[in-house]
């Protein structure tokens, strides 16, 4: 009897172990973003398409206020509520410290500077697939916008979901760096699903996800229910979405559907961002959007 | 004879449902809120005349063009006082998408109003000189519609 305790309990011990070295956060080394200079004008570019002011805007910012990054809207889960925190160029309550490796880890690993996982409320899970030539640009347009001093808040997010550790669990389960859409035969295509799968991270909204928050690849922009509890995201692929392209990119940077009747809840604030894209951009969105998998 | 009844009881109700919609019977409360769907009727109306021919669905026509700023213009410009009556928020009149904010901001939403208002009118000064005009100021229209609706509209569903 006593000789199977102790080797549950070596067992336990060894599990454990074990867990603790498959959650280990995976960073990025150094080398990776060395000899990469920023250009704050392309940064633009892919601030907007990553869609950042969304939701680190603070709640209810005007189009004035969309570049101070403030943080403070919150995301409910089932999970618990997320936070966004303040990213602004301050350096304290923002993250205007922060080296260009630290900045490239957070968004393409998830990983905090001080090497703790981030919870997935922050896409890194699509922008693990942007470029580090992007995110380096990126960092050099956030670093001249304005500082805020407001302090980021606490996630609403108990026990267990709140062990940030397991995250790095979670990371192994749903973390995938493997294009959705294996095939993008055309330079729009594969434009469309760079900004749709990594910058725009639209599958983080429009994809129905599991029990543990992992998404339903299978159902990949098939819809999902509103995470605030009010409605559907709804379906974006050819199965329900019948628009033409031209109608889909209009929609884009105008938020008008082709009935006229303009877009609410968070897609309005999406589409505050889109609206700052260039023309072939939101073309090549469009295009993505009618050649994936018809789901109803 | 089953089914003959049955397409029968559906054709009452869906003429019921289609009288009280036109808004002419009902409380005050509903009457409102009918009133308030048609113009927003009238608004998506004449924003899909000029929008269209933004898209390139339909040629630019500079007379129809005016004449679609010109009814958006005046409509939004008109004191909408009557139309937004405490006691109609969603949830309380069936039709209703209405915010409580609406009420409870009065002076945000009044902002709202007012700004759409003006950028209508300069909408309602430009649609006519050509397809480059109307596109250069429909924006201010299009963010209108889209960050009061942000604010004081709740979801379909």
């Amino acid at each position: 009897m006593r000789r199977i305790l102790r080797g549950l309990i070596v067992l336990a011990v060894i599990a454990a172990g074990v867990a603790w070295v498959l959650s280990a956060p995976k960073t990025l080394p150094a080398e990776e973003f060395a000899g990469v200079t920023g250009d704050a004008a392309r940064g633009e570019a892919v601030f907007w398409a990553g869609g950042c002011a969304s939701c680190h805007a603070a709640p209810g910012s005007g189009a004035e206020a969309k570049l101070v990054l403030a943080g403070g809207q919150k995301f409910p889960s089932p999970f618990g509520t997320f936070l966004a925190p303040n990213i602004s160029s301050d350096p304290s309550a923002g993250i205007g410290a922060w080296s260009v490796p630290e900045f490239g880890n957070a968004v393409l690993r998830g990983v905090s500077p001080n090497g703790a996982h981030y919870f997935p409320a922050f896409p890194y899970t699509s922008y693990n697939k942007a470029s580090v030539q992007d995110i380096v640009d990126l960092k050099a347009f956030m670093d001249v916008l304005p500082a805020d001093a407001t302090p980021s808040q606490p996630h609403e997010v108990g026990f267990p979901f709140n062990i940030r550790r397991s995250v790095g669990l979670w990371k192994l389960l749903f973390l995938n760096d493997e294009w959705q859409l294996q095939d993008a035969p055309s330079d729009q295509l594969e434009r469309g699903r760079y900004l749709v799968e990594a910058l725009g991270h639209c599958t983080e909204c429009h994809t129905a996800r599991n029990g543990l928050g992992g998404l339903e690849r299978a159902a990949w922009l098939a819809g999902a229910p509103n995470p605030d509890g009010k409605g559907r995201v709804p379906n974006i692929t050819p199965g329900a979405l019948d628009w033409v392209k031209v109608d889909i990119a209009a929609y884009l940077s105008t938020g008008f559907t082709p009935e006229y009747d303009s877009a609410g809840g968070h897609m309005a604030l999406v589409v505050e961002s889109l609206a700052k894209l260039p023309e072939e951009d939101v073309a090549a969105i469009a295009a993505y959007l009618t050649v994936i998998p018809a789901l109803p | 004879m089953i089914k003959k009844i049955t397409a029968g009881c559906v054709l009452l109700a869906v003429t019921a449902g289609v009288a009280l919609a036109g808004g002419h019977s009902g409380t005050p409360e509903e009457k409102t809120v009918g009133a308030r769907n048609a113009m927003m009727g009238l608004y998506s109306f004449n924003t899909g005349v000029l929008g269209d021919m933004m898209k390139g669905k339909t040629d630019y026509n500079a007379a129809t063009a005016s004449a679609a700023a010109a009814q958006l213009a005046a409509l939004a410009g008109a004191d909408q006082s009557h139309l937004w009556i405490a006691g109609t928020e969603q949830g309380v009149v069936s039709g209703s998408r209405a915010k409580a904010e609406i009420w409870s901001d009065s002076a945000g939403f009044g902002t709202q109003i007012s700004s759409f208002a003006t950028a209508t009118a300069t909408l309602a000064g430009e649609a006519g000189n050509g397809l480059d005009a109307l596109k250069a100021s429909f924006g201010g229209v299009g963010a209108g519609c889209g960050s009061c609706h942000k604010a004081y509209r709740g979801p379909r569903n």
